[in-house]
């Protein structure tokens, strides 16, 4: 028989499941529910830029592109980057096209961590960092934001975890879950504490391109911090494109090489296909950007005020597509509170400890659906807060 | 405020308080504009799309192609205003191209749809000829994909 305690290594065995993974497979059992719970857009992909990846297929490019990526895209990239958020990056060994924005973490960790490294992981986050830190042998340090800052992170706070084994800092801003963005006033004290160190950069901006009110910043435009950071970009939240699997990282030559050898051998190339529908959205799928930021900044402001109504504190998120409302006050911890909603409601939000520890308190919702559908979730949500008040009396 | 006309274009059942909380106005901000367009005829109607298919009714819609000769200083404003008052034509448009005027009737069976051409149209001394086209299914309008599945298939990835 086999052993697959001893097939399996530890480290894999032990990471541990996410947090969402568990609550989604609470979902999976149950009908009829009005789920707030996808961290995808509720749009298509526009049909200009399917049509260019069909025209691809058409034309026979079924062929692998090279290890970094078609270069006419990362040269679409890079005028990208300059258009819109004035970022130099040479196509030719600073830009190298993934399989999604996750690839693009997996590989960048992958190229700067080793045993003994600690890496500082601003929470609540997106799940992936952790356990990505875990299986390239370094040591993740969770360091938990705070509500009263509107969860950005503080000089303090990174100070306070600092030490001299900190190899590399994420910066998961525009924040998911939380809704939270760093604008250059909060990034400088963050560049001032960082200057003085060795300490590289993984800023995870995959949902740059949706700030509402206030331009993304990336922590590359900083003097000192481009030749120590590695954006993380990608098409799936800006073009609506999940499924495509298409990112990319930004990075100075020497990371780049580094990351190019892990995703050679471990990769080969980013999807053919993609790579050419890419091409396509960045050179006309400005116009699809804005429309799409509009119709989720409606839903934001419509959402939050519905929450704000139902009772439920939530500041206004800045960026990505969710919400993070407390949810604490009734006696029920995150789990809990999501949990009866749940089963009591039929309506699913994910709890806020899903994404850190820190999150304990709130819940994340998703705004990427139809106002109607919103429409019907709050009625739960709000038919579920009364019912906790007289709980309460 | 031109925004309250479009998230009511794609979906008038919304309300004043819903499209306040969206753009960041007062309801009654909302409200009023509301009102304002209606009243100066901005907002023309409030309809719902239906896809008959899905019912038990009969009907039949058809395109037709009118040529017509203008009137004297009316141009092609008199025959539309006649036009208008038959409750069987649902669109009239004034096109430019190979023919004039489009209409598209509604009727319950191809035979009253034809005969409403022959015996109310075609008579007209004005119309110099006419070229109908029946809808045999309707796939869009206004925008609106007909038959699309409500069934969101997005995946739960974790993220």
């Amino acid at each position: 028989m086999t052993d697959y305690k001893k097939l399996i290594p530890e480290k894999i065995a032990t990471l541990p499941t996410s947090g969402i993974r568990k609550f989604f497979d609470l979902l999976e059992n149950m009908k009829d529910v009005t789920a707030l719970t996808v961290g995808q857009p509720d749009f298509v992909t526009p049909w200009h830029i399917r049509e260019a990846a069909i025209e691809s297929l058409e034309h026979g490019k079924t062929y692998y592109t090279s290890n970094a990526g078609l270069m006419e895209a990362r040269r679409e990239i890079a005028r990208y980057m300059e258009r819109r958020f004035s970022l130099s990056y040479h196509p030719e060994n600073e830009i190298l096209i993934t399989v999604g924005g996750s690839e693009a973490i997996d590989i960048a960790v992958r190229a700067l961590v080793e045993a003994g490294d600690e890496v500082i992981i601003p929470e609540p986050c997106f799940v992936c960092y952790a356990p990505i830190v875990t299986m390239a042998g370094g040591t993740p340090i969770h360091l938990p934001l705070s509500a009263k800052n509107k969860f950005k992170l503080t000089e303090e706070e990174l100070r306070s975890v600092l030490t001299e084994k900190t190899k590399l800092l994420i910066l998961p801003f525009p924040n998911n879950p939380t809704g939270a963005i760093m604008e250059k006033k909060d990034l400088a004290p963050i560049v001032k504490v960082l200057k003085d160190t060795g300490v590289a950069i993984l800023s995870d901006e995959i949902y740059a391109e949706l700030t509402f009110g206030k331009p993304h910043v990336s922590v590359a435009s900083f003097d000192g911090m481009r030749e120590r950071t590695v954006i993380v970009g990608g098409f799936s939240k800006a073009y609506a494109m999940t499924g495509w699997r298409l990112g990319y990282t930004l990075a100075p030559k020497e990371i780049s090489e580094a990351m190019y050898k892990i995703h050679q051998y471990a990769i080969m190339c980013a999807p053919t296909t993609s790579q050419f529908a890419a091409i396509e959205a960045l050179k006309n799928g400005d116009a699809d950007i804005e429309y799409m930021k509009e119709e989720y900044d409606r839903r934001r402001k419509y959402i939050v005020e519905g929450l704000t109504e139902i009772g439920l504190e939530c500041f206004a998120p800045e960026g990505a597509f969710y919400v993070f409302p407390k949810v604490s006050g009734f006696g029920l911890t995150s789990e809990e509170f999501c949990e009866r909603l749940l089963y009591e409601q039929k309506v699913a939000i994910v709890p806020g400890t899903a994404f850190g520890e820190s999150g304990e308190g709130f819940a994340r919702i998703s705004y990427a659906y139809s106002v109607s559908h919103i429409t019907t979730a709050l009625a739960g949500i709000k038919a579920f807060v009364e019912q906790l008040k007289k709980e309460q009396k | 405020m031109e925004n309250i006309l479009k998230l009511l274009e794609n979906d008038s059942r919304l309300t004043a308080a819903q499209i306040a909380a969206m753009i960041g106005r007062t309801e009654e901000d909302v409200a009023g504009a509301i009102a304002e367009y209606e009243k100066n005829g901005t907002i023309v109607a409030y309809k719902t799309l239906i896809d008959w298919d899905k019912t038990d009714r009969e009907i039949v819609s058809a395109v037709i192609e009118l040529k017509v000769t203008p009137q004297r200083d009316r141009g092609f404003d008199k025959i539309a205003e006649k036009l208008i008052n038959y409750n069987e034509i649902t669109s009239i448009c004034l096109m430019s191209g190979s023919y004039d005027i489009q209409l598209i009737i509604e009727g319950k069976t191809l035979r009253e749809v034809a005969q409403f051409v022959a015996m109310k149209l075609a008579p007209m001394e004005c119309i110099t000829s006419t070229a109908t086209s029946f809808v045999l299914k309707k796939y869009k309008d206004k925008g609106v994909i007909y038959a699309s599945s409500e069934e969101d298939e997005r995946g739960n990835c974790p993220v």
